[in-house]
């Protein structure tokens, strides 16, 4: 299997505090790798690192082989890299349907199109599609806004979807969400995963989800990589172990 | 706005347009010429709540824009250029400058670009005074010409008013398509979440400066209005108390809706005249008028529609919930 995203020896510092400190690993295509350590280790800033919300301090990005260290992150979406947030961040007063029209717009056609054509972009029968797949079809005029907690990270997960994204970067997406609606997003996520052929990387303190979504585990400890490896290899690392119940 | 029915919404704007071109038969030339200045404010505004509305940028430099507008069309048409031209090379002059006016917007946001942009609406008001070799300094620009449509002179009150309406009813079909379009829906993006927008591949930095260059053209559009309006224009019109101006319309209407402009424009320009029979208080009791409306909605007269609308649409949810449950509950 060919490697979708290749980080090599990622730095980046905030003043004197190293926040990430030389991280190298990759993706490879179409595996769920999951990425979790204790809060304040450097997992989301790694992160936004590589979508180029932050530029990293040193070290190289590569996407499909090619070098996208500090693309912005509106290039690297129309790149195939997609992603969700930590915090909610849907368009509140934007209807459901609207919000993921809006997350597919870009993908259609050229500034010029986007200008003279169809309101919808042509994206009114997509955007129902993921409303369906997300059970979110009795919400689907609403403004998001008005939305569940829960209903609205499935709509974060969602909008991440509608570009028709190669790589989606989840950041915490069990975060707040009960556990019914849980099994359901597991479900949706590894739908997509196999039917759509979209490689994901995950952040997440669920470690029943982690540990039965991911194909691979990644632990970070302090800004470094702590281990690297199958759920049930990673689980028995002493280290790992270490750094979750030390101190 | 949902919660009308469609037929009912189309049937009272025929009715609204027909008005507009009925009514003011009978006005005389001193009404017609508020309701032009209503038409043209009204286009001014639209600009601005593009930018500040939609898109979320806030500017105190509408006024210059619409200045802009103004000597380009009067200093074209006195030298023999036709309107439709000087409102050409208007639009285009004041979408440039404001292209090149969203720069900072891409760095500063909130009250920080107010004042950008409140220095820049002062350093147009100082371009427009100082140099006289192209404006006329503070003798301004007399005996602007209105212009002939299809062999039909526009100098009487009348047919100027329906050059205004008519070009307020361009610029409202323009603006109703760009909001309906992608751009729109990016706009709003800009607004209400430019960080997730980045990572949904919207280009932020050109939106932006669409936002800015859009807003800023129909200002400018409104300007090679007003100059034959009023036939003579002197820097004074364009300070910075227009942008104020402009900015109250756009807030007192309903920042982000479409028909915020229309209603901000209508109480700026025609509120002052009904309320003249208060001789010296006027300008008083329309500033209290101003202060109690934002007190009580923040959000504009539409803001208060809006509210209604929501609240009836919940009750009307509440209720088919009620029902469905009591059904559920019978069935048991």
């Amino acid at each position: 299997m060919s490697a979708v995203l290749e980080v090599t020896d990622i730095r980046k510092r905030f003043g004197g505090i190293s926040a990430v400190d030389g991280v190298s690993f990759d993706v490879r295509e179409g595996e769920i790798l999951g990425l979790i350590g204790p809060n304040g280790c450097g997992k989301s800033t790694l992160f936004n690192c590589i979508l180029g919300q932050l530029t990293p301090s040193g070290g190289e990005v590569k996407l499909d082989g090619k070098v996208v260290t500090g693309l912005r992150p509106a290039e690297l979406n129309k790149l195939g890299v997609s992603r969700t947030f930590q915090l909610l961040q849907v368009f509140p007063k934007l209807s459901v349907r609207e919000n993921l029209i809006l997350a597919g717009q870009e993908h259609q056609g050229n500034m010029a199109s986007r200008l003279v054509g169809r309101s919808d972009a042509g994206l009114t029968e997509a955007a129902n599609q993921m409303i369906g797949f997300f059970k979110l079809d009795h919400l689907a005029n609403e403004p998001a806004g008005g939305l569940s907690y829960g209903q609205q990270k499935l709509l974060d997960a969602a909008m991440a979807f509608m570009g028709g994204p190669r790589l989606v970067l989840l950041d915490e997406p069990a975060g707040g969400v009960n556990p019914s609606m849980l099994t359901d997003l597991k479900e949706r996520l590894v739908a997509i995963n196999r039917e759509k052929n979209a490689t994901f990387v995950v952040i997440e303190h669920n470690m029943e989800f982690v540990m039965s979504l991911c194909t691979r585990v990644m632990v970070m400890a302090e800004g470094k990589v702590l281990a690297m490896g199958r759920p049930d290899e990673v689980r028995k690392n002493p280290a790992v172990i270490e750094a979750y119940l030390g101190h | 706005m949902s919660g009308f029915g469609k037929p009912l919404k189309i049937a009272l704007g025929l009715l609204v347009i027909a008005g507009l071109i009925v009514v003011p038969m009978n006005f005389n030339r001193y009404g017609l010429f508020i309701l032009s200045q209503w038409a043209v404010m009204t286009i001014a505004a639209m600009g601005l709540n593009l930018t500040l509305g939609y898109a979320g940028q806030v500017s105190l430099a509408q006024g210059a824009f619409v200045g802009i507008g103004a000597y380009a069309a009067a200093i074209m048409t006195t030298h023999g250029w036709p309107l439709p031209a000087a409102i050409l090379v208007a639009i285009v002059l004041s979408f440039a400058v404001g292209w090149v006016l969203g720069y900072p917007a891409l760095r500063v946001q909130h009250h920080y670009l107010a004042f950008v942009t409140l220095a820049f609406s002062t350093l147009a008001f100082l371009v427009f005074r100082n140099e006289s070799w192209l404006t006329g300094g503070i003798y301004g620009i007399s005996n602007i010409p209105r212009p002939h449509f299809f062999g039909i002179p526009t100098n009487k009150p009348l047919p100027f008013y329906y050059v205004c309406l008519g070009s307020l009813a361009i610029v409202s079909l323009a603006v109703w398509w760009l909001i309906r379009s992608p751009w729109g829906r990016a706009f709003m993006a800009l607004r209400e979440n430019p960080l997730r927008a980045q990572s949904l591949g919207i280009d932020t930095r050109r939106y932006t400066l669409m936002a800015f260059a859009i807003g800023s053209a129909l200002g400018g559009v409104a300007g090679a209005l007003y100059a034959p309006l009023t036939q003579y224009i002197d820097p004074v019109p364009f300070n910075l108390s227009l942008s104020l101006d402009l900015l109250m319309m756009v807030i007192v209407g309903g920042a982000g809706f479409y028909f915020g402009p229309f209603l901000g424009a209508m109480i700026a320009v025609l509120l002052p005249e009904w309320l003249r029979f208060t001789e010296g208080y006027y300008l008083m009791l329309y500033a209290v008028a101003v202060m109690l409306l934002l007190i009580w909605s923040p959000t504009g007269i539409l803001g208060i529609l809006d509210r209604y609308l929501a609240a009836r649409r919940t009750k009307a949810a509440s209720a088919l919930r009620a029902v469905a449950k009591s059904r559920l509950e019978a069935a048991q």
